[in-house]
């Protein structure tokens, strides 16, 4: 059997944490658990970004001592990762904070019964029945009628 | 149906990742940026700490969009989540050991916090990172009392000031005939605390404008409204 290398290992799980995090994202139906997928999904991509710029036998880029000349990891994808962390914290309250709001307003965090409820709430304001589908939305086109429309 | 298509979607991300990642070999990175930039940066920055260098040196134009998004972020939460009702329910106060741990631990982090934020240009760390352990401090005393008031017009006026100071050093930068945000000052000796020009005042009013910031966005989520069962 073939031995398996660090580095394969190490490129698998950053992008399994962006692949299990895309998955959350999109197969969950719960609001908070869409946020904590959005996080996993950024931790396996700042670990890939780390992890392009990574070398063999090279120190942090810090200079320490005399001898400068001592190879060093990529400086730049650390400082991309470490603004982005940041940012990620920032984005995540905003999301925190709708989903907070969107809580308060419809009781409910499961996506399906939310968007039921905001077009129950919308056609209440609106006057008009509940849409039925996407497609063909209440109250017909707002295209002006071809010649010989079959409708 | 959903789901199945949602499995397929994941799948070929996941064949893609693979497919582009696979045509890299692992620690061989070409590194030319990176490398050019190990080479230049001690003599022309003279920061011992190289990632702050290309945070504030070589990408403090991108630093100042980043901390914007930062900025923008917390304004559009504060909007979102708006004032709190004066008669709302409150979180009742921390216990015994809670409280005594938070006047144990608040001076040692706000410590760590201006320690990590001054040595960002010769230790690992720096204004990001210490800006957050002082939001972390400052949210310590609203986890044991929840009923202390929050002076968000303070946090704002630190905020602003701190932004200012960094816009503002950009443009004295300019206004001396160099490009914007280019580095003043003397470089001094490498690896002293007073080095590296205005790199640690540029890291300093980041740090104030983090910590401002994350902690008055804490303030505001620990304040949304419970509403009552």
């Amino acid at each position: 059997m073939m031995p398996i290398e660090v580095g394969t290992v190490l490129y698998a799980g950053a992008i399994g944490l962006v692949v299990v995090g895309i998955a959350g994202i999109v197969l969950s139906h719960h609001l908070f658990r869409i946020i904590l997928a959005l996080v996993i999904a950024e931790a396996g991509a700042n670990l890939l970004l780390v992890l392009s710029g990574f070398r063999w036998e090279a120190i942090a880029p810090i200079i320490t001592g005399g001898d400068a000349v001592q190879t060093m990891v990529d400086p730049v994808p650390q400082a991309m990762v470490l603004t982005s962390i940041v940012i990620g914290v920032g984005v995540q309250a905003l999301a925190l904070s709708l989903t907070l709001r969107a809580y308060g307003a419809y009781k409910t965090l499961d996506i399906r019964e939310l968007q039921r409820r905001m077009s129950a709430d919308l056609a209440g304001e609106a006057g008009t029945p509940l849409p039925q589908s996407l497609e063909e939305p209440v109250g017909g086109r707002p295209l002006p009628a071809a010649e010989g429309d079959g409708r | 149906m959903r789901n199945l298509a949602a499995l397929v979607f994941v799948g070929g991300l996941a064949f893609l990742l693979l497919v582009i990642f696979n045509q890299f070999d692992f620690a061989q990175a070409p590194m030319v940026v990176g490398q050019g930039i190990l080479m230049d940066a001690p003599d022309r920055v003279g920061a011992a700490n190289i990632v702050t260098a290309v945070v504030l040196g070589y990408r403090g134009i991108d630093t100042l969009g980043e901390i914007s998004i930062l900025f923008a972020a917390s304004a559009a939460a504060g909007l979102v989540l708006g004032r709190r009702r004066t008669d709302a329910r409150r979180d009742p106060p921390g216990g015994f050991i809670l409280r005594s741990g938070v006047a144990l631990l608040f001076p040692l982090m706000l410590v760590v916090g201006f320690y990590i934020i001054l040595h960002g240009h010769l230790t690992p760390g720096g204004g990001f990172q210490g800006g957050v352990i002082l939001a972390a401090a400052f949210f310590l005393p609203l986890l044991a009392r929840p009923e202390t008031p929050v002076n968000h017009a303070g946090l704002s006026i630190v905020e602003g000031g701190a932004g200012a100071v960094f816009i503002l050093t950009g443009l004295a930068a300019l206004l001396q005939g160099g490009e914007f945000l280019q580095p003043l000052l003397d470089n001094g000796v490498l690896g002293e605390l007073v080095s590296a020009g205005t790199l640690p005042l540029l890291y300093l009013a980041v740090g104030l404008k983090v910590g401002a910031e994350l902690a008055g966005l804490m303030a505001r989520l620990a304040d949304v409204e419970v509403d009552e069962p």
